[in-house]
């Protein structure tokens, strides 16, 4: 079961320091997104854009999960589809929040 | 134990379904702490992410002006503004120390000692310059610009109160994660784990498989200041 460090596979220095590389290079364009003042959709597709291709980079090379097999990689990403179900109904949880907050600032108690 | 060759076995989908139908080990040819790693690592992916949800309900729900981080963490250079300066630095520094890890674990499967214990040092190094910068950067906050996890200057009272959590609780893994660093650096210069020598709190033999379990939660900590970094400083 365990991996025989003999024949644990190493990859080349070239790929991380390719990918290290990739991570300077993306990171200064998500600092580029506030530099230049991108705003509205634009600035936020930017952003979760640039933040999606970091995290992917880091999860599958840096932390191995592209090596990986699929039993620990599925077991690790689905629950993420969890978050996503919390953000959505969060969303409207807080435009509902600001909808009375601002009906009750403008009709009073 | 028999060896088990994990290359013989199917691959893609197949091998899911193969992996989870067998009477042993689900995980095949992962060791078991690099399992529990990164099961922990999934249990604290939650957490931040629930930090990072309460964030956005604050910030849509609130009928006040959200402080904009591009001005608020500003920094004046030569008579210059600079925005989110001293962020986009941290923000290298923190990619940098993870290169040095990655690095760190490869060259430790290669059982090059040496190579792989300085590679942990200079990632200990870099945490600790972010650690540094993120010290300076709240006492600029507290006693220079006046922000109060109650109140601030800036506009929407909510805001301190996320900023020092948020930066907070991940400063903190970061500070852990030094600590561990430089005793991981100290066993590897020693050659602990060549020689199996048994570690202080376990008792138990180590080897190099450690510094793999280690890289992971430090490679953790560089992810999640990326999504810090996207949805507290940039958005």
């Amino acid at each position: 079961m365990e991996q025989n460090n003999k024949t644990a596979t190493t990859h080349s220095i070239g790929i991380y320091l390719w990918i290290w590389g990739l991570l300077f290079v993306f990171s200064t364009f998500s600092y580029m997104v506030d530099w230049f003042d991108f705003q509205g959709l634009l600035r936020w597709s930017l952003i979760i854009f640039f933040m999606l291709i970091k995290a992917g980079l880091i999860m599958s090379i840096f932390m191995h999960l592209y090596w990986e097999r699929w039993a620990i990689v599925n077991v690790l990403l689905w629950p993420m589809t969890a978050i996503m179900v919390f953000v959505v109904i969060m969303t409207a949880e807080s435009q509902y929040t600001f909808f009375t907050r601002a009906l009750f600032f403008v009709m009073g108690g | 134990m028999s060896e088990l060759d994990i290359s013989k076995l199917p691959k893609g989908g197949k091998g899911f379904v193969h992996d989870f139908a067998a009477d042993q080990t689900t995980f095949k040819g992962v060791p078991w702490g690099k399992a529990m790693m990164w099961i922990f690592l999934l249990s604290d992916t939650f957490i931040f992410s629930c930090f990072l949800i309460s964030l956005m309900t604050a910030r849509s729900s609130t009928t006040a002006e959200w402080p904009y981080p591009s001005e608020v963490f500003g920094l004046t250079m030569f008579g210059v503004e600079v925005p989110l300066l001293l962020i986009a630095i941290m923000t290298f520094v923190l990619i940098t120390s993870s290169g040095t890890m990655a690095l760190a674990v490869k060259y430790g499967y290669e059982r090059n000692r040496k190579m792989c214990a300085w590679l942990i040092l200079a990632t200990a190094i870099g945490g600790l310059t972010f650690v540094g910068m993120q010290a300076f950067e709240w006492s600029k906050l507290i006693f220079h610009d006046g922000i109060r996890p109650w109140s601030n200057p800036f506009g929407a009272a909510q805001f301190g109160s996320f900023f020092f959590m948020i930066t907070g609780f991940h400063g903190t893994h970061v500070s852990i994660g030094v600590i561990f660093l430089f005793i991981f650096a100290r066993k590897t210069f020693r050659g602990d784990f060549d020689a199996g020598r048994r570690g202080y709190f376990t008792s138990m033999k180590s080897d190099y498989k450690a510094i793999e379990i280690l890289g992971l939660y430090w490679h953790f900590v560089d992810l999640v200041w990326v999504f810090i970094f996207a949805f507290f400083y940039l958005w």
